[in-house]
């Protein structure tokens, strides 16, 4: 088991040098450091020398990936690659382009995000379990042919007309919650309660769609037939022989999405003002702040990385027929 | 006139000219003649596959685009014959004057007087406030009260003649059926074209007397807009799923054929690409595509190219960020079917790896590419939605839903609330993005060979 993760670890190496050599060339390449200098220093009045010591500052004046004036390892060192891109590996973020240390700002707004993300996802996870199941029950008739139905429908629905809809209705209309804004402590629940319900119902057509069809490949096994046929009531196979058997792959499915939990939500955040990570990109994308951008993709990608070695785990734990080597 | 092709209208036709030739292979083969034909006996496919169409035809009309020939000024000797600078398609032919006729601001639906008050001046010459009206709106009635009156009696006339225009188009075919023993839903394909019929006739006619949808913040008709929006989604749909097909593909297949180091090396990348969080990748390659065209303004002749241009980078981001799901299931569906006898028999024979691909491997594989294509297509449109909030979405020189919803999400808040806008994008956004899901599930039902084996 133990070799088994240490493996996985060291094969994550190579992909994380591959996410930061395509983010490098996304955000470097594409939009050259004169072109960022310009940026930053606004379009009139730029002169070279101001723009190279622009770059003198902030560190970009070194040649991208080679730098042909050092000799040696540092040829490869001296280069905007190894100190920009290189050194997230060490979680060095450094600083935005406006100068905020971007290491505190990410672990001070991580935990709104967390608390927005998490009870959504479990609130939304017993809430599509119930309703799978009350339509496995009612498989074969017209109940369950309205059901499915309806779930598409909700699926077809634009995420952010539940977002801009919930908002109208329940803060302008009824006045019942803040319309956006965060604070912490127990104040919190009166602006988290509407998100969380939105980002619950927004995610009700897809996600009980896809148990329903879990549960009912589990629903006409060898097992729950006998427990039928020896007069178990259908409620009871249902709860204690169907569900077990099927918390299986929805468990699995779940443990990928537990590390992104972290990234917060990029729409949700903005609209109700939460200020954590989604947020925090999405305002970074608009100031077009790449070395924020740039962390973000970085910090994604290690939490994706995480989560699939997560799940391979997971799958050991609730399935002993699964052996990892 | 004079025609003008964009990019994308080019590869739209592009696009529908593969899509007619998949067509002609289906119906020259019978298995999938077979397959299609069970997505089409259901009633409910045959009714979205009707409604899907409408959305196409629309937006196929919106990109046959032209320029108009500016009128000669009289009493002048014209040599040349010069065109308007602005371009237009036919669909805005169809639609008559709707997207010329331009209010001062909002107004609501159906309404006859302006969304805010502006100074006006009696007839002695004093100055007052008031509600000013339409000058596109039920400038047709006598007084205002008539107006209830009058939109139920032009709906009625219109809706008169839809019905007479889809028992023209019925009629023959209901004709020519008869005595045939058909086993597609004819009635339900009959019942939603006349649907889609009277709509379509019903909101020609009565926008030509009123803002059905009402006026945006600059005054345009917001229907015309929603419907102008319909070529944005169609394409966005499409196009960024074929740009990433070839990837795809070629990559999948070739994982899955050669094995080894290729197999390595192809598992690598889409490892990776997937890894990297995909909305933020998305809206920061756009970002940065944004900000090449800004620096390279020379390359764009006028501001609808550049919007154009615009769109098919995001496109191409669209499809070149989401292979790695396709490639996937193509990479196991290979690894499966290489194994299997026919494949080895090949092998023995000394056939090419080229033909063996093409004869034996592709052929068995197109179900999955099938599906894919029907099941992106719903979730790029809705995607659209969430760039344009996001600010990365399509350039706003063209009518985008996205555009309009992250216009309307703050205009909600005024007073009285300015719901219009958002109302009308939803609803088709809706429509379409429902047909869509619906049918891709009942060809998703007809191609996998999981559920048909349930089904059997």
């Amino acid at each position: 088991m133990l070799a088994y993760i240490i493996r996985r670890l060291i094969y994550a190496i190579p992909i994380l040098m591959g996410v930061n050599l395509i983010t490098f060339l996304l955000f470097f390449v594409v939009n050259t450091p004169d072109d960022m200098a310009r940026a930053q220093l606004g379009d009139k009045y730029v002169t070279g020398e101001a723009i190279e010591l622009w770059k003198e500052t902030n560190g970009y004046h070194q040649p991208l990936f080679f730098n042909d004036k050092e000799e040696g390892l540092t040829a490869l060192t001296e280069t905007i690659f190894f100190n920009k891109s290189i050194s997230l590996f060490t979680f060095d973020f450094g600083q935005s382009e406006s100068g905020r240390d971007i290491t505190s700002d990410v672990s001070q707004r991580v935990w709104p995000s967390v608390m927005f993300a998490l009870p959504t996802l479990l609130i939304g996870l017993w809430v599509n379990i119930c309703i799978a199941l009350l339509v496995v029950m009612f498989r074969n008739t017209g109940l369950e042919k309205a059901f499915v139905i309806s779930f598409v429908g909700l699926m077809s629905v634009s995420y952010l007309f539940y977002i801009i809809g919930g908002q109208y209705l329940v803060t302008r209309l009824w006045n019942l919650v803040p319309v956006s804004g965060f604070q912490t402590g127990l104040d919190s629940f009166r602006f988290l309660v509407l998100p969380v319900a939105i980002g619950v119902i927004a995610g009700t057509g897809a996600g009980a769609r896809l148990y329903r069809t879990l549960f009912l490949e589990e629903a006409d096994q060898d097992y729950a037939r006998t427990a039928r046929a020896k007069g178990v009531s259908e409620v009871t196979v249902l709860f204690r022989h169907i569900l077990p058997n099927a918390m299986i792959p929805i468990l699995t499915n779940i443990v990928i999405v537990i590390p992104m939990l972290f990234m917060g939500s990029l729409v949700m955040e903005s609209f109700f003002g939460i200020p954590g990570l989604g947020s925090y990109m999405i305002d970074a994308l608009k100031s077009q702040d790449f070395a924020i951008v740039r962390t973000m993709v970085f910090i994604g990608s290690v939490l994706y990385i995480i989560g699939l070695i997560a799940t391979d785990i997971s799958y050991t734990l609730v399935d002993p027929r699964v052996r990892l080597n | 006139m004079k025609p003008v092709i964009l990019w994308s209208d080019a590869l739209l036709f592009i696009l529908l000219a593969a899509m007619i030739t998949f067509i002609v292979n289906i119906i020259r083969n019978n298995q999938s003649r077979e397959r299609w034909s069970r997505v089409f006996h259901s009633r409910l496919g045959m009714s979205c596959f009707l409604i899907i169409l409408t959305y196409i035809v629309i937006g196929v009309l919106d990109s046959l685009h032209f320029r108009k020939a500016v009128e000669p000024v009289e009493g002048q000797e014209q040599t040349e014959v010069y065109y308007s600078s602005h371009i237009n398609s036919v669909l805005d032919l169809m639609l008559g004057e709707m997207g010329e006729e331009k209010e001062k601001t909002y107004s609501a639906p159906f309404s006859l007087k302006s969304y805010s008050k502006e100074n006006m001046q009696d007839e002695q010459g004093n100055t007052y406030r008031a509600y000013a009206s339409l000058k596109h709106a039920g400038k047709h009635l006598e007084s205002p009260d008539d107006k209830p009156l009058d939109i139920v009696l032009q709906s009625f006339q219109a809706l008169l003649m839809g019905l007479l225009i889809s028992a023209l188009l019925i009629a023959p075919h209901s004709y020519w059926m008869t005595g045939k023993n058909g086993i597609y839903p004819w009635k339900t394909a009959y019942v939603t074209l006349t649907i889609i019929i009277c709509l379509l006739s019903w909101m020609i006619h009565i926008s030509s007397l009123y803002h059905i949808l009402g006026t945006d913040k600059a005054g345009n008709d917001v229907l015309y807009q929603c419907l102008k929006g319909i070529r944005t989604a169609m394409l966005i749909g499409t196009l960024a799923t074929l740009i990433m097909m070839p990837i795809a593909i070629s990559l999948g297949i070739a994982a899955g054929y050669f094995k080894g180091w290729v197999d390595d090396i192809i598992q690598y990348l889409y490892t990776t690409l997937s890894s990297i969080p995909g909305l933020l990748l998305i809206a920061a390659s756009a970002l940065l595509f944004q900000i090449w065209i800004d620096l390279n303004p020379d390359y764009f002749a006028t501001g609808l190219e550049k919007g154009d241009a615009k769109f098919i980078g995001l496109c191409f981001i669209l499809g070149v960020t989401s292979w790695a799901t396709l490639c996937r299931l193509l990479r196991a569906e290979t690894l499966k079917i290489s194994q299997l006898d026919y494949v080895q028999a090949a092998h023995a024979f000394g056939v090419s790896h080229a033909r063996i691909i093409t004869k034996h491997i592709l052929p068995n594989v197109t179900h999955i590419i099938l599906i894919i294509f029907v099941l992106d297509f719903s979730g790029l449109v809705l995607a659209e939605a969430v760039l344009a909030y996001i600010g990365v979405g399509v350039d706003s020189s063209m009518h985008s839903w996205g555009n309009m919803i992250s216009a309307g999400s703050a205009e909600l808040s005024r007073v009285p609330a300015v719901w219009w806008n958002l109302a009308g994008a939803f609803t088709l956004m809706f429509v379409l993005v429902l047909a869509a899901n619906l049918f891709s599930d009942l060809v998703n039902d007809a191609f996998n060979p999981k559920t048909r084996l349930e089904a059997a």
